[in-house]
């Protein structure tokens, strides 16, 4: 560790702008950090999960501002007397060490990732043993999963772009090649699952037998949470590195034991919740689920129009504008492609208007205008795609880590150009209750016979089957053939009668007991 | 990550679900996958399994294993199987010309052409007959689709989208009247399929949720109901 900071300040080749009168200088500990890690470890020693997430969240991001602004923290050595060296201590701190490295400090070099690559191999290892006691807020546990997989796929971006690396790099990529194996990161995260249990605790949480999230996952009984809860967001990582793969399947497979249409424990980190959603609705895109994907969206775009104030301070607020944008590109692509309109809360609908209402109306035409609508809005919102395999370290050295991405891409617009002639007939159609197929045919201007194969493919790609073989309408607008007349299906505008009346009678409610406070003199 | 017992004590199913991320299945896998192509069954868990641990070792890869899932995956429609196996397969890969071939009649099922789809298929059959049951797997889609879309479809189109015809259409329609429901009557150009009923060609059938109130929305009355 105290090889790769000194090697690190050795290499770099720009004059050391002196931050705060600091000198670059590996053993140079602020007194400010000395005193915030023997806080830090005393917090934890103790149990405080309080003051360890004040200290974590705020004191961490305060002292990296003001002392390392692009440049890392002093090495655990360094640091090491203010926690009794403490070995689970150093690790917990080298993790942070590392993930301040990678979103602060340029150059980051393959040695430097491979380090973080063994801290990570070394804690996991050390927290699958079952041995640790100590209880640590969720929001660091659920950090240390996203970085996880976060620094997975930035060194599959970084050893696919070949073409620009120095001869150094290459060796140094050659001799740690065992370094984030796609193997290692996906039998990790499976065994935090695994060794944690957490399938059969929300098993039997549903059937009253444990309590998990009434608890938000923390133990009150001096036991750990720091297994159970790996094992928790572990699943929420594995969907994402499967979606980074392409397996939107077997993604979806690995969070199924969450109950996403209701509130839990995935919900009280606002990164985990905004990580969950997002894979969630990008995933059933792909499946050509829309409904499902425009449903969850729909709820947790509102959610974080209403409560995103309250997190303007936290470290994750950008990431969460972002994946806000992201996931109303997504929405929007959705809706697109299968129009929904009572699924949409009044105040998502009016951002999305705002956002996209011009590229919706325009990606309706499916014109060749439409189609770079569509690419650029995939483009924006999908997920940095990775290409698993290490690459071959041998002439010619080219950059192939946009592969993934326009395999992607290619494979999506493909599936929105056979959905081409589907606005059309929803346009048409909407017009009469009843038309015969030669008549529409004309109007159309295509013979029956491929006004027929039009029908059909509506029908097909409106209903999708779901894992028991269910057949799942999404169509928002519907008709069936008789013979050759096409009967379209009235959609009364079904109001919702029992969610007016709950609403009026709380609201009346409200009003009795007000009036009931008032006193006559 | 090792595993706690020789692979072969497993069952494949137990090993995707146990240990999937190994590349010590891989043989295994494949061994499925010929199994399900002769015995007629299906597993797109561990053809995903394979295609993901192909990813990995893209030297490992097998151009007949990968058209045996691909050609079991368009079996499996209207399930979207076949897009999921072509998201995790290399694009260099796809240019293959099975593989290209295969996508083409994809495309022409996605898009209910089954005319161009029974051409293509029959100037393919040397990739297709390696995998018995195709052709009923795939008419089996044409009726879903047709009973999604028709109440009475005519019989020509039938006829098209099954690629049966004469003495051969007579039989089939024989066996749906007397297994599926369905009704053969006079049309106005032709003899018209009367289709087994569901909630897609008859919306009367159609369950009415909208007026059903989530039991969690009602819950907020109880204080006031008290």
């Amino acid at each position: 560790m105290a090889s790769s900071a000194a090697s690190f300040y050795r290499d770099r080749d720009e004059p050391a702008a002196p931050s705060s009168g600091a000198s670059y200088d590996p053993t140079y500990v602020p007194d400010s950090v000395k005193t915030f890690v023997s806080h830090l470890y005393r917090h934890i020693r103790e149990r405080n999960v309080y003051e360890t997430h004040q200290m974590y969240e705020g004191g961490f991001h305060r002292l990296s501002d003001r002392h390392f602004r692009d440049i890392p923290w002093p090495p655990a050595e360094a640091v090491a007397p203010h926690c009794d060296g403490d070995h689970v201590f150093l690790l917990l701190y080298r993790e942070l060490w590392f993930r301040h490295a990678h979103a602060r400090v340029p150059g980051l070099s393959p040695a430097h990732r491979a380090e973080s690559w063994d801290n990570y191999c070394s804690l996991f290892g050390l927290i699958l043993k079952g041995v640790l006691n100590m209880q640590l807020p969720n929001q660091w546990l659920w950090d240390m999963v996203d970085e996880f997989v976060y620094q997975f796929q930035s060194f599959c971006q970084y050893r696919a772009k070949l073409k620009n690396k120095t001869q150094e790099e290459i060796n140094l990529l050659k001799q740690y090649d065992e370094a984030w194996s796609v193997y290692g990161v996906l039998n990790y995260l499976k065994a935090l699952v695994d060794k944690s249990m957490i399938g059969e605790i929300l098993e039997r949480e549903k059937e009253g037998l444990e309590q998990f999230t009434a608890t938000d996952g923390y133990d009150y009984e001096g036991g750990s949470n720091v297994l159970k809860m790996l094992g928790y967001y572990s699943m929420i990582g594995l969907l994402r590195v499967h979606c980074l793969l392409g397996d939107y399947h077997t993604g979806l497979k690995c969070l199924a034991p969450i109950d996403i249409s209701q509130q839990g424990v995935y919900t009280t980190v606002i990164g985990s919740h905004v990580s969950t959603i997002y894979h969630y609705g990008f995933a059933n895109l792909m499946l050509r689920r829309y409904a499902d994907g425009i449903r969850e969206f729909n709820k947790i775009l509102s959610y974080i129009l209403k409560y995103k104030q309250f997190h303007q301070n936290s470290p994750q607020y950008d990431q969460l504008l972002k994946k806000n944008e992201q996931m109303y590109a997504i929405l929007a692509i959705c809706l697109s492609l299968c129009p929904q309109d009572k699924l949409m809360d009044e105040t998502v609908n009016t951002q999305l208007k705002e956002k996209y209402g011009d590229k919706m109306t325009k990606m309706h035409r499916y014109d060749d205008e439409a189609y770079a609508i569509y690419d650029e809005l995939f483009s924006y919102a999908c997920p940095k795609f990775i290409t698993a395999a290490p690459p071959v370290l041998k002439e010619p050295f080219t950059n192939y880590n946009q592969d993934a991405y326009r395999l992607q891409l290619k494979l999506f617009l493909y599936e929105v150009k056979q959905q081409q002639l589907l606005s059309g007939i929803r346009s048409y159609l909407k017009l009469y209750s009843k038309i015969t197929i030669g008549k529409l045919a004309k109007y159309m201007d295509v013979d029956e016979v491929t006004l027929r194969t039009i029908l059909m493919t509506y029908k097909h790609k409106m209903h999708s089957v779901d894992s028991d073989g269910k057949v799942i309408s999404s169509a928002d607008f519907d008709f069936y053939i008789d013979e050759d007349i096409i009967h379209v299906i009235e959609s009364k505008l079904t109001k919702n009668h029992g969610d007016y009346f709950l609403r009026q009678i709380l609201k009346f409610e409200e009003m009795i007991n007000h009036l009931d406070k008032v006193q006559f003199d | 990550m090792e595993s706690e017992q020789p692979a072969e004590s497993y069952t494949v199913e137990e090993l995707v679900a146990v240990n999937p991320y190994n590349p010590d299945i891989l043989s295994d896998l494949e061994g499925f996958v010929n199994d399900q192509v002769s015995n007629q069954t299906y597993n797109l868990d561990a053809n995903l399994s394979l295609l993901r641990l192909y990813q990995f070792e893209p030297e490992r890869l097998s151009v007949q294993i990968v058209s045996r899932i691909l050609i079991k995956a368009l079996m499996a429609m209207p399930g979207p199987d076949f897009s999921l196996c072509l998201f995790l397969i290399p694009e260099q890969v796809q240019m293959e010309e099975q593989f290209k071939t295969l996508i083409v009649l994809s495309h022409y099922l996605e898009t209910a052409r089954f005319r161009q789809f029974w051409d293509e298929a029959s100037k393919n059959r040397s990739i297709l007959d390696v995998v018995p049951g195709f052709e009923q797997a795939i008419q089996m889609y044409a009726i879903h689709v047709l009973s999604l879309t028709y109440q009475k479809v005519p019989r020509p189109v039938l006829a098209e989208a099954i690629n049966i015809e004469g003495l051969a259409l007579d039989k089939f329609l024989e066996y749906h009247v007397a297994n599926s429901g369905w009704v053969i009557e006079k049309g106005a150009h032709s003899h018209i399929i009367v289709l087994s009923r569901n909630e897609f060609n008859h919306p009367e059938l159609k369950k009415n949720t909208a007026e059903t109130v989530p039991f969690e929305h009602v819950t907020r009355i109880f204080p006031v109901l008290s």
